[in-house]
């Protein structure tokens, strides 16, 4: 009851004149900045941090909360649209949201990732609610064998997802891997894998510049290729009549994905380090595996745009709490906020929530707010993205390029990444042809360095002997079952027999 | 099609062997009291990236793959053409950064495109590829604050002008 209470408090707190004008504006620009290739949650926090000591500190984090819920809105905007995923976290998006586009049924896709967001987003609020210091102290107990093990079956979801041919999506999940490790050995300090001892990998190879070089530069040129110039951009209808026959048919169709990805959004979302990106790909993982019609998944199933978004949104709210009731940071936008709450005099951990509590109320209450705008200001511009769409492909091609090219320059501002970037283009163009899978690799580029380290942390810890992952009551059992996903695709890789008298000569 | 992936399986094992060979600047063993070596993680990743190639082999020869039933060109004439054109577009636009600053590499590029590859109109490929690029002249240095690379100091003079409306 006296949750409640504070509850309606804080909301009060958020519903003042000057918060809520700060909770439209956020969401507003958070909107767009996720919505622009390259752009993130992370740059528009990090940007506008400075604008928010102009108001008070419940203000600032307010605008800054409200801008990171507008920009997980937004990402699904370009994966959709664009087929080019904003951010690590809406990488998942894109399997099935660009190809309900390409049916003409963006709006169906935008409808579906809005709704899906702001209940993943609202059931997230609710279990930061209720169980806010009890789920910090369970993601306290994850340790470096708990983390790797998540790491193992988010990898053994993509095995999953990566279609029928397992070899080809496993090299694509080891380069992704061994692409996060060029620059430095993390642990040593030591340079690594400068390849052709050429200064430039040394920074290392960001997620931003592999993902636009295979999506916003390789996937363009094979859709060039496949449709051989004669592309006509898809036709979307958005009238009232159909958008509410897509809030329909997005509930029918959408509901368990968003049932998965909202409450295991959240629980992967509050492990320190784990974030919103394996969140929503084991959201669309699990969300497969259930579905009746699994062979939908990647052609433009509404269930694979619910799963990732719920799950994207819930696991952003999840990542605040670590952050609030233990100063541990869950993302990197999470880490600039702590950094804003810092500079502002509070101190994030177990006694925020007594010294601090109208502060930290205010901000609970504002994340229900702030989503519920999110959605409201998502829907009310979906007229605006459809309309992106319906122009001829000779004009959105160029714009497109350009975004990518001068997002990516944005977020890494270096030369040397443009022009790898335009290489992974061309390189994921010719691996495509070959159908060798390349959103893994995109994927595993974010989890290798989380996954790095915890595994030597873990064979440090155990002396060498692997058996920790097995051992340990909540590594163990997760291990096995990443083990199980890996293997049982791998298996039927083994059994499958070769086609008869179809091998016509080159 | 069929040969194209036996020779891009072929490439991406001989990858995988420098990436290996690349690892092995560090230690790639087991490293009492400190654990895996720098090393070792890149090492056995690519290990089984180049197992991977030879499984990708054994399908091709097995023939269940669907590029190893398959005829086709890896490119025929359109795509090397759509592929010189607008990759080498893109190339040159990247190319042209350095020297006329980003956003007159992006009017170059979209004028190209739209004139050219589009076949628009000469006002319309005109008009967007002014626009746009002052669009996102002040959306970046403007409303983002993110410097874009200028060129060569012969861009200066536009420069001054458009930061006079922002400053």
């Amino acid at each position: 009851m006296d949750v409640l209470l504070l509850l309606a408090d804080g909301m009060l707190v958020s519903l003042q004149p000057l918060n809520l004008m700060m909770i439209i504006i956020g969401v507003t620009l958070g909107l767009f900045i996720g919505a622009m290739p390259g752009l993130g949650s992370v740059n528009g926090v990090a940007i506008l941090l400075p604008v928010t000591f102009l108001v008070p500190p419940s203000s600032a984090i307010i605008f800054l909360a409200a801008i990171y819920y507008g920009a997980m809105y937004g990402g699904a905007v370009s994966s959709i649209t664009l087929g080019i995923p904003g951010a690590s976290t809406a990488v998942a998006t894109t399997f099935d949201g660009r190809p309900l586009a390409k049916q003409g049924r963006a709006s169906l896709a935008l409808v579906t990732a809005a709704l899906a967001s702001f209940v993943g987003g609202t059931v997230a609020n609710i279990l930061f609610t209720l169980f806010a210091p009890l789920l910090a102290s369970v993601a306290l107990s994850f340790g470096p064998p708990e983390v790797f093990a998540l790491m193992l079956l988010a990898f053994a979801t993509f095995v999953g997802l990566g279609g029928d041919d397992i070899p080809k999506t496993i090299f694509s999940i080891c380069f992704g891997l061994v692409l996060g490790a060029i620059g430095f050995d993390q642990i040593s300090g030591a340079p690594r894998l400068v390849l052709f001892d050429y200064n430039g990998f040394l920074q290392g190879i960001g997620f931003l510049v592999l993902a636009i070089g295979v999506y916003g530069i390789g996937e363009m040129l094979w859709t060039i290729d496949q449709t051989r110039g004669d592309v006509t951009a898809t036709t979307p209808q958005m009238t009232i009549k159909g958008m509410a026959a897509d809030t329909k048919e997005a509930a029918r169709r959408g509901w368990k994905g968003t049932a998965i990805g909202s409450f295991l959004g959240f629980f992967v979302g509050i492990l320190p380090a784990a974030g919103a990106t394996p969140g929503s790909l084991m959201a669309y993982g699990v969300a497969k595996m259930v579905s009746r019609n699994p062979e939908e998944f990647g052609k433009g199933a509404v269930g694979g745009v619910a799963a990732p978004e719920a799950a994207n949104n819930s696991a952003s709210t999840g990542s605040m709490l670590p952050m609030l009731t233990l100063g541990i940071p869950g993302s990197p936008t999470t880490a600039i906020l702590l950094g804003g709450m810092v500079i502002w005099g509070l101190v994030p951990g177990p006694r925020l929530f007594v010294d601090e509590q109208q502060f930290v109320w205010g901000l609970i209450g504002s994340f229900y707010i702030s989503n519920l705008a999110a959605v409201l200001i998502n829907l009310a511009f979906i007229p605006v993205f459809i309309w992106m769409l319906r122009m001829p492909f000779t004009i959105l091609a160029p714009v497109i390029f350009v975004l990518s090219i001068t997002g990516g320059y944005a977020a890494t501002r270096d030369m040397f990444d443009i022009w790898l970037m335009v290489g992974f283009g061309i390189g994921a163009f010719f691996m495509r042809k070959f159908d060798y899978p390349l959103a893994p690799a995109v994927l595993a580029i974010v989890l290798g360095p989380i996954a790095e380290p915890t595994l030597r942390q873990s064979l440090l810890l155990s002396s060498g002997d692997p058996s920790i992952f097995f051992t340990r009551p909540v590594a163990g059992p997760i291990t096995v079952v990443a083990l199980i996903l890996i293997f049982l695709p791998a298996l039927k890789f083994l059994r499958r027999r070769p086609a008869k008298g179809k091998r016509p000569a080159s | 099609m069929r040969v194209g992936e036996l020779i891009t399986a072929g490439f991406l094992a001989l990858l995988s062997l420098y990436l290996m060979w690349k690892s092995t600047e560090l230690p790639i063993g087991y490293i009492s009291g400190t654990g895996p070596g720098g090393g070792a993680w890149p090492f056995w990743l690519s290990a089984i990236m180049l197992i991977c190639c030879a499984c990708t082999a054994f399908n091709w020869w097995r023939g269940t793959t669907p590029a190893s039933k398959s005829d086709e060109p890896v490119l025929d004439s359109h795509g090397w053409k759509s592929l010189i054109f607008v990759g080498g577009g893109i190339v040159g636009f990247v190319a042209l950064v350095s020297i006329i600053s980003m956003y007159g590499a992006v009017a170059v590029f979209l004028f190209y495109y739209l004139w050219f590859l589009g076949r628009h109109g000469l006002v319309l490929s005109v008009t967007i590829s002014l626009v746009f690029p002052i669009a996102l002249f002040f959306f970046f240095e403007g409303a983002m604050q993110i410097t874009m690379p200028s060129g060569l100091p012969f861009t200066d003079p536009v420069f001054d002008v458009l930061y006079d409306i922002i400053y």
